[in-house]
């Protein structure tokens, strides 16, 4: 017997078991929409009434992969409903739909796994999210060994946690610490990983899945879950025990850690596994229920789905390329100047793929910009992540050279020499007259105005910049700065590049600091002035990261060299006057480079000592930048917070408002990305409609008060507060 | 109003609270009934005076759960008519089952009760009643959440105790006591606890170490560096005193209170009880209070409700001519010690529970006979007791002979 659903196929043997194949028409991947949960709650009533069916199996009709989970788009509709809803029905019955709304695919899967017949998941490729939740309530899972598979409940990522019994069927398979690490991390496990953590029951070569799933029906069969079976013990024990403190007292210590208590969601998940483990499945599942409504209609929820979901993937895909501009080949690029930042864009290129002429001045300077390359593909050899074969195919891929004659037939040149003006013209120059007179020249500079490179490039059009962050191999944004000459088919090239290399692009037009690092340096200043006032250093770089910030302000200054800090300013100063940089801050770079020679964490020494053996510790020196020292109790934790992701925030308006950035959507994703700006809110731009441009403007204004005019709100966030407008519609 | 006097005391010496201390065969009903027995009997206290007991205890599960404070009055003979009621205020319970008791009698609603408190450690376990504070989420992380020890050394480093100040400190406690017993200070005390054929079971302080140097302290590893690096409370200490870098682990067994098993009680009564009972009060009840205080700091309630206190009584510190301060941690009497600026030789002169040890429910009403038996011998008139308290709060007592 065949039917055809429109998401499913639903097809019975003459065993009497049903295969349910997830096909979504014209889709890539599968994911839960509404029809797709109307079809299995059909298909699962199906089953139910028909006693020829003993069980069924779901498969996915995709190659490489299960399903992606729900549509988050759909979950984030919801939201906009329930507004709606509110004006026309009154919040508490908006509120009470919404709950019934938010909670539908986890009482699906209830359904399912208490249907009275037995259903297998049989997974192959990426099983993430709610289509793992899917699986978990099945009665046994059998899963490929194929390389592409990967199981995880990645919700936490984006602000949300698994609200489709995830955390109540993971907290009863497998160990309460591993069940929570699992899903708080996000991070997809491999087969034989999920085996161990008993949250599958067999790993299987692909071609024997449905042939297991069917052998487990037939032979086995047992349509009751472990947890609605008489006598079942939790595999950690109750919660209340002595080896349920030892879980959980570190538990709500550990997440602080490891989020500040900036995230709601992570919080609401741990409740949920702890509530949830004491009480039988439905009352657990209801609570989920409960705490995922309410995560899913917070602010941080809205800002982590936009920002880090919706944004992300419309960048990823190219939302800002050029409409009109065919779509280019990228097969081998020339890269020059193999140091750090050259040798790890021939990284990231030849790992995409693309063959790597790699130049510099001479062929061993070229052979050890290759021998970087080497050790990061060596390294995930090592880890796993590539096989010696691949590592060998990718170093058969970069050319070092001297000769740039190479350049002859490359279809895209990035230049990554020495930040010095004419060391690029010169490079520019040499470039030009060995490339092809059609190809694009790309400038990796960071300081430098690429207005100003494209004059010793006869083709300005054609000249464009591409910033990558350092590490290049790990951070995933690129800013593509735009000249004021550079042309649309530049524009494509370098968003066709960044994709074919899979990080993600930012356009940003040409201007001193592009985007990334203006932030960045306000965030650099207002530590030092922080210091400078008398707050104690530790206090500073704690209420950073408390703040949601990777790394401290001073720390992070010893990352980028403290040298390399004070040339910026110095040269801010040159270009645009003495009241363009902050005298105390000029003085304590000055201190740090000329008289004490503390550059930074390259030379054992910055705002930190770098002990051989030990961890870093603040220098005790730093007194001397202080004009007095204040006692921690007086000094607000909440203001050095607001100030620290506030300076930030507001050079980003600043850089909407110049036309630096275009879009609220590239500061946000490019924020996050590029400096780790706190995700939470969502980048700066979200964190400023979050807290309402009104309320965002008074901040500010009180903060300008109490702390100087760098807090003054520009213009045009002054015009939508006065407005009522928003960055986001 | 009326004024709650104090008639008598008494307590067990208090057994190493492991299998292998002397108490450990003990059961905590027999343990909690000893100290109330004997008020009874030396004092010939007719039972029909008597309006409660009132017994502090930490972890009132098991043998030790659904009010021991009923079970230890019949078991100590005082017959059916006298109610029992159990008290947690965790390490304060003793202190604060004796100001529930003074309070009943000033508020003219009982005229005489015992209170004080029981804790069988080695039998019932330290922790084990559980309790949501440390587990569920919804309050371990917005109140920052640490084992005790984590508290302590976040003290330590964030009001400057180096780990030599410390030691230093619980070698003092350790002589102080050493002395205290050899001089037979606690002789009225005491209570030696004996077995159904009236052989001595313990009759001395079994914890003590008076052999201590800072030298044999100086061996000992931080106890509680491992909770904080790999149980993530080190993260949480900063999180709560952002200005701290780093925290210095200075706690050790050495210079913690020690896991003892004990039992204490205090006779209270109005006046007119006391005439009725032929006995004559020792000291008044002069002032109590209780306070909530940082729950990360956990461990500075004593400040806190010290200030409290001396402000509800129209005091000062200089009105107060002995202290006890419960010696959970070193850094917690040494914090009190700073904050008041008090000299170090009136706080607990006879040492304390890093000596003798920290029976929890019972250490309150303890130190508060301690401090009377101290005012009598030097002719003082009038001590402060208070105590650290899990979650974060502070219990304090003022006592004043008459």
């Amino acid at each position: 017997m065949t039917s055809t659903l429109s998401d499913f196929t639903f097809t019975t043997d003459s065993d009497g078991v049903a295969t349910l194949t997830w096909d979504a028409p014209g889709k890539s991947m599968n994911v839960f929409t509404d029809l797709t949960m109307g079809e299995l709650g059909h298909a699962i009533d199906r089953i139910v009434a028909d006693p020829s069916i003993k069980g069924c199996i779901i498969v996915s009709g995709k190659a490489d992969s299960f399903s992606g989970g729900a549509d988050i788009r759909m979950l984030a509709g919801l939201v906009d409903r329930s507004k709606e809803n509110e004006k026309t029905l009154g919040a508490d019955e908006a509120n009470r739909i919404f709950f019934e709304e938010s909670r539908k695919l986890s009482q699906l899967f209830r359904k399912l796994e208490t249907c009275g017949k037995p259903f297998v998941a049989a997974i192959n490729g990426i099983c993430l999210g709610g289509a793992f939740e899917l699986a978990l309530a099945c009665h046994y899972r059998v899963v490929s060994d194929n390389a592409k598979t990967r199981l995880g409940l990645p919700e936490i990522k984006i602000g949300i946690f698994p609200g489709a019994g995830g955390t109540q069927r993971v907290a009863r398979l497998a160990h309460t610490a591993d069940a929570l690490i699992f899903m708080m991390k996000g991070e997809a496990l491999k087969p034989n990983a999920a085996l161990k953590l008993n949250l599958v029951h067999a790993v299987a070569p692909k071609e024997e899945l449905v042939a297991r799933a069917k052998e487990w029906i037939l032979s086995v069969g047992n349509a009751i879950q472990p947890w609605d079976a008489e006598g079942f013990k939790l595999p950690s024990g109750p919660v209340y025990s002595k080896a349920g403190m030892m879980v959980w007292s570190p538990a709500s210590a550990l997440l602080r850690k490891d989020t500040n208590d900036n995230y709601p969601a992570a919080k609401a998940l741990l409740q949920s596994v702890y509530e949830g483990l004491q009480l039988p499945m439905d009352a657990a599942l209801r609570v989920e229920s409960r705490y995922f409504a309410h995560i899913l209609k917070g602010q941080v929820a809205h800002a982590m789905i936009r920002t880090l979901f919706v944004s992300m993937q419309a960048l990823n895909k190219g939302a800002r390329r050029p409409p009109n501009e065919p779509a280019t080949t990228i097969k081998r690029i020339g890269v020059i100047g193999a140091g750090f930042m050259g040798s790890g864009i021939a990284t990231v290129a030849a790992l995409a793929g693309i063959e790597v002429v790699l130049i510099d001045r001479d062929q061993s300077s070229a052979d050890r910009g290759k021998a970087n390359a080497n050790k990061v593909m060596t390294n995930n050899v090592a880890k796993g992540r590539a096989t010696e074969s691949e590592r060998e195919a990718f170093l058969a891929r970069i050319t070092p050279t001297e000769d740039f004659g190479l350049l002859k037939n490359v279809d895209l040149v990035v230049e990554a020499v020495f930040e010095d003006p004419s060391v690029k013209a010169e490079t520019i120059q040499k470039a030009e007259a060995a490339m092809p007179s059609s190809v694009v020249f790309a400038s990796n500079t960071s300081t430098l105005p690429i207005s100003e490179l494209a004059h010793h490039f006869s083709r300005p059009v054609d000249f464009i910049g591409i910033h990558f962050f350092s590490p290049v191999d790990r951070m995933q944004l690129v800013e593509i700065i735009v000249g004021k000459q550079t042309g649309s088919k530049a524009l494509a090239m370098a968003f066709d590049f960044v994709r074919k290399i899979g990080k993600t692009p930012i356009v940003v037009n040409d201007a001193r600091g592009f985007f990334a690092n203006r932030c960045v340096l306000n965030y650099l200043l207002e530590g030092h002035l922080m210091l400078q006032e008398g707050v104690p250093p530790a206090m500073i770089e704690n209420a950073a990261r408390m703040a949601g910030m990777p790394v401290g302000p001073l720390a992070l200054s010893d990352e980028i060299a403290i040298d390399l800090i004070y040339k910026i300013l110095k040269a801010t100063k040159a270009a645009l006057g003495p009241h363009a940089v902050n005298q105390v801050q000029e003085s304590i770079l000055n201190s740090m480079v000329e008289n004490h020679h503390r550059l930074g964490r390259k030379s054992g020494g910055g705002f930190y000592d770098y002990p051989k053996d030990a961890p870093k510790r603040l220098w005790t020196g730093l007194t001397e930048f202080q004009s007095k020292q204040l006692d921690p109790e007086t000094i607000s934790v909440s203001d050095l917070k607001h100030r620290l992701l506030v300076t930030q925030a507001l050079e980003a308006a600043r850089s909407i408002e110049e036309g630096i950035v275009t879009d609220p959507r590239e500061a946000d994703v490019g924020a996050i990305l590029g400096f780790g700006f706190a995700p939470y809110t969502g980048g700066p731009i979200s964190m400023i409609d979050g807290i309402g441009p009104n309320r965002f403007v008074a901040l500010c204004e009180a903060l300008a008060n109490q702390y100087g005019d760098r807090f003054l709100p520009n213009a045009l966030l002054k015009k939508m507060a006065a407005a009522g407008e928003q960055f986001y519609s | 109003m009326s004024e709650a006097y104090i008639y008598d005391h008494a307590r067990t010496p208090r057994g190493r609270g492991k299998p292998d201390g002397a108490l450990h065969e003990v059961t905590a009903l027999a343990l909690a009934a000893a100290p109330l027995r004997a008020l009874k009997q030396r004092n010939h206290l007719d039972p029909a005076l008597v309006d409660d007991v009132v017994l502090g205890c930490v972890d009132p599960v098991g043998e030790a759960g659904g009010n021991i404070g009923r079970a230890a009055a019949l078991v100590a003979g005082f017959g059916i008519g006298v109610p029992g009621l159990q008290i947690n205020r965790f390490c304060a319970s003793g202190l604060d089952a004796v100001n529930f008791a003074a309070a009943q009698i000033i508020a003219g609603q009982q005229q005489m009760a015992l209170a004080g408190g029981a804790e069988s450690m080695s039998r019932i376990g330290l922790g084990a009643s559980g309790g949501a504070w440390a587990s569920d989420p919804s309050i371990a992380i917005p109140a920052y959440f640490m084992p005790q020890g984590n508290s302590a050394d976040l003290i330590a480093t964030k009001y400057g105790f180096s780990r030599a100040a410390v030691d230093a400190y619980a070698v003092e406690s350790q002589k102080r006591a050493a002395k205290a017993w050899s001089n037979g200070y606690f002789k009225s005390s005491i209570e030696p606890v004996k077995d159904i054929n009236g052989l001595t079971i313990l009759a001395h302080d079994e914890h003590m170490r008076p052999e201590t140097s800072l030298e044999s302290l100086g061996g000992l590893k931080p106890s509680f560096a491992v909770m904080a690096d790999h149980g993530g409370f080190g993260a949480v200490a900063l999180q709560a005193h952002p200005e701290i870098e780093a925290i210095h682990h200075v706690h050790h067994a050495g210079n913690s209170s020690g896991i003892v098993d004990g039992a204490a009680a205090v006779l209270l009564g109005s006046k007119a009880a006391g005439q009725s009972a032929g006995l004559k009060p020792r000291a008044r009840i002069k002032a109590f209070a209780n306070i909530g205080s940082d729950p990360a700091l956990m461990l500075t309630g004593p400040v806190d409700v010290t200030k409290k206190l001396l402000k509800n009584a129209g005091m000062t510190i200089k009105d107060i001519d002995l202290f006890e301060v419960n010696e959970a941690f070193a850094a917690v009497v040494l914090r009190f010690i700073q904050a008041f600026d008090v000299d170090p030789a009136l706080v607990n002169p006879n040492g304390g529970a890093i000596a003798m040890g920290h029976p929890l429910g019972a250490t309150g009403a303890m130190i508060l006979g301690t401090a009377l038996d101290e005012l009598e011998r030097t002719n003082k008139s009038t001590a402060l007791i208070t105590l650290c308290i899990g979650a974060g709060m502070g219990t304090a007592t003022i006592i004043e002979r008459v």
